[in-house]
């Protein structure tokens, strides 16, 4: 639960649920998230989740850090972990073209391509967050043996849809970006819908994601 | 029934539409954005008579060159802005905080902005944009606002509906102030730098570099020394938020800014000084002062009691 909060500057608090990266810790960030949204109370602009930390915003013109403190600290939740997310399967194509990066991986983790992609595809990840540029999900964690450094100098444009590997995360570049995680291959879905008005993101924090593999012919069919 | 437009002759360098931003979208990486200096945009709509949160076109540093066309219109400009409106055979000088009138083919040139950022055009009608997420808010990045998510284009044609006939000679004597001292609430992450650079961070100047724009400013000064970890696990960020890179250099979060972040927060800057510091130029040097919750949270109050005084002699 939540260890400490504090102000971050003169219109937010900064909740910290510890230094550890784990499930258990971000399920606890993610329902207390949930629980706030729920609450409405008054003033309040905006609620970042993220892995150990949770950022509440509010209007200094309505509220203040004290109001806002006192009133989060009193709400009475009750300590349930719900079923906080959705299973989403995305495909991906791992064509030489997309994946940028295999042979720099190859080499670091002495692995083969087909090694790496099999141990890729074999397990679900959980999505601890999303931010950054527009709905890229954070997600984890990846097999023991998949864990690599970002590139030394990160590229000046990412594909848009491309999926990257760094540490024990994954993530999808929702947008064209500079960004220095290890590309993997892409996707053909959109993950932001900047033409959906009402939700755009296709991964929440707190939802489970199966990646499977396709084909370029594939590929090239889902962008019909 | 006629239409009415304007005809973008130049975009400018990164002239958007803006009202005051979205909220709530934090948490899929959507950030407020809105109009830059808040105080100029809801002055520039009180003098229109709009409602407070009217979409506006924000531009920086050299503005649009817009030609018109339609029946007749009133406009305002707010600012430090040089501009000029050419009518069919006079050039007549703008002036900034007042009600002016543009006739058909009238061109009005935002030339720059005088020793600031950024300039606000209010009209007294509404321009036809479209809204995403509640808001006209133009992101370039996420590709959202309207003129789909992209900055003004040569050449395009903005349109204009329900335009107010009746002239109000709406006009303020306001002049920017300049500061060069920001205040600086203490982040989260203090403790994680030398005592030498602590004080650095407070007694030197430091320069707001060209690599600077609506999602944050990238500062040259000293190098401030990180002494623990120079890269934390990425936590959210909030406006003002001042993060130091691993090479030990200051950036300044601003209304576009990526939703979470990896660096260090050395300090927040004060909602009360958000307007003003956004507003300093690419060359400017400035100057950290810190100071504590309850003081920033006095000198907010201030300062909304200032903009609401200002709106009053609108006259």
């Amino acid at each position: 639960m939540i260890k400490n909060i504090s102000n971050l500057g003169d219109a937010a608090l900064y909740c910290d649920f510890g230094n550890d990266v784990n499930r258990e810790i971000n399920l606890n960030v993610i329902q207390f998230f949930k629980n706030i949204k729920k609450s409405n109370i008054p003033g309040i602009t905006n609620i970042t989740p993220s892995y150990n930390k949770l950022i509440i915003s509010f209007d200094l013109s309505i509220t203040s850090f004290d109001k806002i403190k006192t009133e989060v600290e009193q709400l009475n939740f009750k300590n349930e972990i719900v079923n906080v997310g959705n299973l989403i399967n995305i495909p991906v194509c791992c064509d030489n073209n997309f994946a940028l990066d295999i042979k720099r991986l190859e080499k670091l983790l002495n692995l083969d391509k087909e090694e790496i992609y099999k141990k890729f595809f074999s397990k679900k990840y959980y999505c601890y967050m999303t931010g950054f540029i527009a709905g890229m999900p954070f997600l984890g964690d990846l097999d023991g043996s998949l864990h690599a450094r970002r590139l030394d100098t990160p590229r000046v444009k990412v594909p848009k849809n491309s999926i990257g590997l760094t540490e024990q995360f994954c993530n999808i570049y929702t947008f064209e970006s500079p960004g220095g995680w290890n590309i993997i291959g892409k996707t053909p879905l959109d993950i932001f819908d900047n033409k959906n008005n009402s939700s755009p993101n296709l991964i929440n924090p707190g939802d489970t994601i199966s990646f499977f593999q396709i084909s370029k012919s594939e590929f090239e069919k889902k962008y019909d | 029934m006629t239409e009415n437009y304007f005809e973008v002759l130049r975009p400018g360098i990164n002239t958007t539409f803006q009202d005051n931003g979205r909220k709530n979208f934090y948490h899929i990486g959507i950030p407020f954005s809105g109009a830059m200096d808040n105080r100029n945009f809801v002055i520039a709509n009180a003098i229109s008579n709009n409602k407070k949160n009217s979409p506006v076109i924000e531009f920086a540093l050299q503005g649009p060159k817009l030609r018109y066309k339609g029946d007749k219109v009133y406009f305002n400009v707010t600012g430090d802005v040089n501009f000029q409106i050419l009518r069919k055979n006079k050039i007549e000088e703008g002036v900034c905080y007042q009600n002016l009138v543009l006739e058909n083919n009238d061109c009005l040139d935002l030339i720059s902005t005088n020793r600031s950022v950024y300039g606000y055009l209010s009209i007294n009608a509404s321009f036809k944009i479209d809204f995403y997420l509640d808001s006209c808010s133009v992101n370039t990045k996420a590709e959202i606002g309207a003129n789909n998510g992209k900055i003004l284009q040569k050449n395009q044609i903005i349109k204009i509906e329900n335009i107010t006939k009746k002239y109000s000679s709406n006009k303020l004597d306001y002049i920017i102030s300049k500061i060069e001292n920001i205040r600086v609430i203490k982040g989260p992450h203090f403790d994680y730098f030398s005592e030498t650079a602590k004080e650095l961070f407070f007694k030197e100047k430091f320069r707001i570099t060209k690599l600077t724009d609506r999602m944050g400013i990238r500062l040259d000064g000293p190098k401030i020394e990180n002494i623990k970890y120079t890269n934390i696990k990425s936590e959210g960020l909030v406006k003002g938020t001042i993060q130091i890179t691993a090479d030990g250099d200051p950036i300044v979060m601003l209304s576009d800014h990526g939703t979470i972040g990896g660096y260090p927060k050395i300090g927040v800057v004060i909602s009360a000084d958000y307007d003003k510091l956004v507003q300093i130029p690419p060359g400017s040097k400035i100057k950290f002062k810190e100071i504590n919750l309850k003081d920033a949270e006095t000198i907010y109050k201030l300062y909304e009691m200032e903009t609401r005084n200002l709106i009053s002699k609108i006259k």
